[in-house]
């Protein structure tokens, strides 16, 4: 099983590190990043995303990653290293990831990951904003009759995977309905789509964006559906560790300078062209107003390599969530000028 | 004096200087290690501590043994993992010993078809990784079986299906008095055997104690039955409709999928290696051994029961140990086809909700090691036990 004993390597490794490595770390408080050097040393952002979770972070064929979390990672190495290629992706199950982070093995955690307050205030980890808001929900097979959670009888199993939100969610969920049920958590989502696929389960519950991408694994897709309601919420984003103010900051505000850029309608295309704009937000987007790198000890054009290289957050979700079939409609992931919750702090 | 004993020209306090060193360097190694990893948390605003033990775990767990459900905390997660992985590993372990010594019996038997069946068996299952065969019975095989409502059914009382293997449930009263009369009937079927011992091999009289333990062992507890308001009934699984297409079996008891399927990939893959074991042992054995045997009159099943098998045991049992070792460890391999093993349940869920990776992967490694030295010592007490007696 090369999965678990990989897993058993990487998180025994990755406390080994924790145990190993020297003193230095990011020092809390101090005014330089540790982080940032290291990262300009090394000539890459050390990245951790999923296994492959279409939309989100997924190797193509010959290696390539995309997805919207792939492009937070490629947005920061933009403004870093000038560079939005220069990024070391590292897959990550569920049950690595945060020790993966805390250990430093990577630096930005970009995984579908729900921010809650145990996993903020707990074990070492800051949330830096939200890239996708999401929620729970269930798939089941369209003959089933199953037309809403109501329809959920005792006795219903249920796939799902292990060491997320979700399993807990779940548990809230049955629990207050009272209905009893059978949880069958795997590791890989692979392995749940398989096992929901062969009948083993007569349910799938993860994060809605999930099913969705994970329904097109399906051997006959059209054989199932998402039912309407959300259980929770799953407000999903990048992760960095404690204690380096300026590289959370950083992380932060290339998250952010994405979102800003589809609000002022700045893109890929246009962006070296507004240099010249008259609106002075635009212009502080692009770089010819305000001196707003030096705050993280970067040049004035950081923005501007984010949004060139990598293209504004509109750009990013027509490109990797609506253009492949995963979820066409936006939701609340849209700016709030349009109905969505999507509102950034202003960039000046 | 001291300093007479410390003496470098005494041999004794010279010998014992280097080891001193090593010890010393061992423990400096140790707590370099440790004061690291504790400055490297707290740097990291990471805390240190088994506290969570006594949380709430707040997630459920298909299959447990004993009583849990979400509200439980995760020391009492830990405790159903722990169970589940020594449930999956004994019945690894009884099958794989039983599977082994027919297998390894028969790739020395005279029938051509028999040894050949074997030795085939033997060469496929051991050459072809575990985790692979795990997930050819939990994914290629159990896939292949019904769905509930098309059940396999055995005598409408038990069901096999994808969902899992639906068997009828005892339900018991005064199960107690039940346990001693059978635990009684165990004491009276050693006295008795050791009576007919004696008998044989002071007298030469035969008295039929496998008959006679035998009837011992369904009489005592029939009693118990019978006036001691011992009784057992049983609830048999029933189809259950949940929608229109959607079916599962209510009462009874569930074996899950995932335990037959780890349970079948355990024993099928050990018990190639205890058939090699059993062979070895059986092979060792002198030749001159079996003729001599036969040469005062012993028949073929007298010879290997009575001759060969109390001397191929001692050459059978210390590698079968390392076996079972194996089955135990290997048994963590659950966790790719979620079997809640205490890897599954433990290293993995509760690792990730509490984030606490150093605390739960000690115990984990300490867990294992704890259950391998457990049968590594009553292997030992077992292998002492069939040791030639030197009389």
């Amino acid at each position: 099983m090369i999965k678990s004993i990989k897993t058993w390597i990487l998180v025994g490794f990755a406390s080994l590190l924790l145990v190993a490595c020297g003193q230095g770390g990011g020092g809390a408080g101090s005014k330089k990043s540790k982080t940032l050097e290291n990262t300009k040393k090394a000539g890459f952002v050390k990245c951790g995303v999923s296994q492959g979770l279409p939309g989100f972070s997924n190797a193509d064929a010959s290696g390539n990653w995309s997805g919207i979390d792939v492009d937070v990672c490629r947005a920061v190495a933009a403004a870093v290293l000038g560079d939005a290629d220069k990024v070391k992706y590292t897959p990550l199950s569920a049950k690595e990831r945060f020790t993966a982070l805390t250990s430093g093995e990577i630096d930005v955690l970009a995984r579908n990951t729900t921010w809650t307050l145990s996993r903020d205030a707990d074990i070492g980890l800051t949330f830096v904003g939200v890239n996708f808001y999401d929620g729970q929900g269930f798939m089941v097979r369209k003959n089933s009759g199953i037309n809403s959670v109501n329809d959920f009888k005792n006795g219903i199993s249920a796939c799902t995977n292990t060491g997320t939100t979700t399993e807990l969610n779940m548990r809230d969920f049955f629990n207050s309905k009272n209905i009893s049920y059978e949880p069958i958590a795997f590791e890989k989502a692979d392995e749940v789509v398989q096992a929901y696929d062969a009948g083993r389960c007569d349910t799938y519950t993860t994060d809605k964006s999930g099913l969705a991408a994970q329904r097109t694994k399906m051997s006959n897709p059209d054989e199932h559906k998402v039912l309407p309601e959300t259980i929770s919420k799953e407000p999903l984003g990048p992760v960095v560790r404690q204690g380096d103010a300026v590289w959370e900051d950083i992380v932060r505000w290339s998250l952010n300078t994405m979102i800003e850029a589809e609000e002022y309608g700045v893109n890929s295309s246009n962006a070296s062209s507004l240099k010249d704009s008259e609106n002075p937000a635009i212009k502080r987007l692009v770089g010819s107003e305000g001196e707003l790198g030096a705050a993280f000890g970067l040049d004035n054009d950081w923005s501007l390599r984010i949004i060139e290289q990598v293209g504004n957050y509109g750009e990013s979700y027509k490109k990797h969530i609506a253009d492949t079939g995963i979820l066409p409609n936006r939701g609340p992931n849209q700016l709030w000028t349009k109905g969505g919750i999507l509102y950034v702090p202003p960039a000046r | 004096m001291i300093f007479k004993k410390f003496n470098i020209e005494n041999k004794k306090a010279r010998d014992l200087i280097p080891q001193a060193i090593t010890i010393l360097a061992l423990l400096s190694v140790i707590i370099y290690f440790a004061t690291n990893a504790q400055i490297n948390m707290g740097n990291r605003g990471i805390s240190f501590g088994f506290g969570f033990l006594n949380q709430e775990a707040s997630f459920d767990i298909t299959f447990s043994m004993i009583e849990y459900d979400g509200s439980h905390s995760y020391g009492r997660a830990f405790l159903v993992g722990l169970l589940n992985t020594i449930l999956v590993s004994a019945i690894g372990i009884f099958f794989a010993t039983i599977m082994g010594v027919v297998v390894g019996i028969s790739r020395l038997s005279d029938n051509y078809l028999i040894a050949k069946v074997a030795e085939w068996y033997v060469e496929i299952f051991r050459n072809i990784p575990l985790i692979l065969q795990i997930f050819f019975w939990y994914f290629a095989a159990l896939r292949a079986l019904p769905l509930p409502e098309n059940g396999i059914s055995f005598y409408d009382i038990s069901f096999l299906t994808i969902k899992g293997w639906y068997v009828p449930k005892f339900i018991w009263t005064n199960f107690n008095i039940f346990l001693l009369s059978v635990i009684a009937a165990f004491i009276a079927i050693y006295y008795i055997n050791s009576y007919a011992t004696k008998q044989r091999e002071q007298f030469g009289k035969q008295i039929p104690a496998t008959i006679i333990s035998f009837t011992a062992l369904i009489l005592i507890p029939l009693i118990t039955f019978l006036f001691l308001g011992v009784s057992l009934t049983f609830e048999y699984p029933v189809l259950k409709q949940l929608s229109p297409t959607v079916f599962t079996y209510a009462g009874g008891v569930s074996i899950i999928p995932e335990l037959i399927a780890l349970a079948l990939a355990l024993s099928m893959y050990t018990a190639t290696f205890i058939a090699e074991n059993v062979r070895a042992g059986i092979l060792g054995v002198g030749k001159g051994q079996k003729e001599a045997a036969a040469s005062i009159g012993l028949n073929k099943n007298q010879i290997l029961k009575l001759v060969v098998m109390p001397q191929a045991l001692r050459i059978i049992i210390p590698p079968t140990t390392n076996q079972y070792l194996n089955l135990t460890k290997n048994s963590s391999l659950a966790a790719a086809i979620a079997y809640p093993d205490i890897v599954l349940v433990f290293a993995g869920t509760a690792l990730m909700q509490t984030g606490r990776a150093i605390e739960i992967i000690s115990i984990t490694m300490l867990t294992y090691l704890t259950l391998s030295i457990s049968i590594s010592i009553f292997m030992n007490w077992y292998n002492k036990k069939m040791a030639i007696k030197e009389k």
